[in-house]
């Protein structure tokens, strides 16, 4: 009996109907809680980057000392309006894959494969109590070995001095390529500087930095037997400081803006 | 039903006849989410809750199931299950759901589970069929937990990412085993597992399905007649 055809149309219609309705019905009321907690995770990165997370104190709380800007990447201007977007929740990633908000990167000048470029980027500005420039956080990305690496770089209010270094998604290699998440690895970059009479220098060697080498505040150990992520890491901070990065808008950045 | 015969059902997967180390099952995410033990014990509670409710619903309708749908049908089930799962995780546990990436989706693909379905929730009764999920559930978790204890303690030198064995890299004296962090150590700490119940467990040795010829040997060149 079970086997007649309507039987098994009405089964099978009735069980994926069920499960269907159970599906749903989780994904749907879960979906504020999920989407708090993807947001959540990128802003204790940024957090982290800063130096200032807390894992005691509410994140809402502690991201409000940090304040968002628009960066217009071909003037070097720093917006606090762009169009109908919400500074706040407005996702520089998501707007570079869209064609009519990012340009393709010409191959040449594309170390780090980026590929396309945001018109639009977003930074974070961190004061202290009364209200001096601290720290300013901007996000960075780049090729390393199997595929990009997404983080945040923390530079000081001198604009030259890196205070952190945080990746929130990468592909690499467990115990290689992903040592770039080490506490000890990414604590060597705080007090590093990036430009030398306006070059971008700083870079991830092979081996250990020699300390007396004239050169050693702009170097970094690289990560053993993960050459290719090093290089990527490397590839990405030319970028992102270079012309086609963040380097005409830090020139724009007072010290009490 | 009796009680000895639950406790039979809950406890035979255990060891006896263990989905892991007898029946090789599932052995695809005991290589992938065994690095880190925090991240396993999710990955256990996710398997066993998927695989005896999986058998417990199965086993409920397991009388209006026609048998040329019958795969699908559970499959279905099981897929739905997987996906409340992991939805769950991304509420409840978004970090370990990070780390889990893929392998939560992968459970509908794990062999423990279907084969449970097919083999005893369409036969049985709804609560013996939940009671031999989760048997079977905890017999893959025992194994998994032990190759994750072996995998992040001398791999990582931690446990439930707390240090125990101080490395070298962060100071201390402990030079961490690599090849313990990457998945084929799990074949090779799963392998003298099957060994190790083996040696103390005689009936769990399978027959050889061939009997072995005899070694050729080389010839013995001292007795060859030379031609010259």
């Amino acid at each position: 009996m079970n086997d007649s055809v309507l039987k098994t149309l009405t089964v099978s219609f009735l069980v994926c109907f069920l499960c269907s309705l159970i599906v749903s019905y989780t994904a749907v009321s879960l979906r504020n809680m999920q989407n708090l907690n993807k947001l959540n995770d990128q802003r204790i990165k940024i957090l982290k980057t800063a130096a200032i997370y807390n894992p005691n104190k509410s994140i809402e709380f502690q991201f409000s000392r940090l304040t968002p800007k628009f960066v217009n990447f071909s003037t070097g201007n720093l917006l606090d309006a762009y169009g109908e977007y919400d500074l706040n929740t407005y996702d520089p990633v998501y707007f570079s894959k869209q064609s009519e908000h990012s340009t393709p990167i010409p191959v040449s000048e594309d170390i780090a494969i980026v590929k396309n470029k945001e018109n639009i980027g977003k930074i974070y500005l961190l004061k202290d109590s009364s209200n001096n420039l601290e720290k300013i956080i901007l996000p960075i990305r780049g090729y390393g070995l199997w595929g990009t690496l997404f983080g945040y770089i923390a530079i000081d209010k001198d604009l030259n001095t890196i205070k952190g270094l945080e990746f929130y998604a990468h592909k690499e290699t467990p115990g290689l390529g992903a040592e770039v998440d080490n506490p000890k690895w990414k604590s060597l970059w705080d007090g590093k500087s990036i430009y030398k009479d306006g070059e971008v220098k700083i870079s991830v060697i092979k081996g250990k930095v020699d300390p007396s080498n004239q050169m050693a505040s702009y170097q970094v150990d690289g990560l053993s037997g993960a050459t290719l992520t090093s290089r990527g890491v490397t590839n990405m901070l030319v970028f992102w400081f270079g012309e086609s990065g963040y380097k005409e808008t830090l020139k724009n950045i007072n010290y009490d803006s | 039903m009796t009680v000895k015969q639950y406790k039979e059902v809950l406890s035979r997967p255990l060891l006896e006849e263990n989905p892991i180390t007898l029946q090789i099952l599932g052995i695809c995410s005991a290589l992938a989410v065994t690095s880190n033990l925090s991240v396993t014990l999710v990955m256990c509670v996710a398997l066993t809750s998927v695989v005896s409710f999986s058998n417990l619903f199965i086993s409920i309708i397991r009388n209006y199931i026609p048998s040329s749908v019958r795969i699908i049908v559970q499959m279905t089930i099981i897929a739905s299950l997987v996906m409340v799962v992991d939805e769950l995780l991304k509420a409840y546990d978004y970090e370990t759901s990070k780390k889990l990436t893929v392998f939560v989706g992968l459970i509908i693909t794990n062999c423990i589970v279907m084969g449970r379905a097919e083999a005893f929730a369409m036969k049985e009764k709804p609560f013996i069929s939940f009671l031999d999920g989760l048997g079977n559930g905890l017999g893959y978790s025992i194994i998994l937990i032990a190759v994750a204890i072996v995998r992040e303690l001398f791999g990582a030198g931690t446990l439930m990412g707390y240090e125990i064995l101080p490395l070298v890299s962060n100071g201390g004296w402990y030079l961490g085993n690599n090849l313990l962090l990457l998945p084929p150590s799990s074949f090779i700490l799963i392998g003298l597992m099957i060994w190790g119940i083996r040696v103390f467990k005689a009936d769990q040795v399978e027959l050889n399905e061939y009997k072995l010829s005899e070694h050729a040997t080389a010839p013995d060149l001292s007795k060859r007649e030379l031609n010259v």
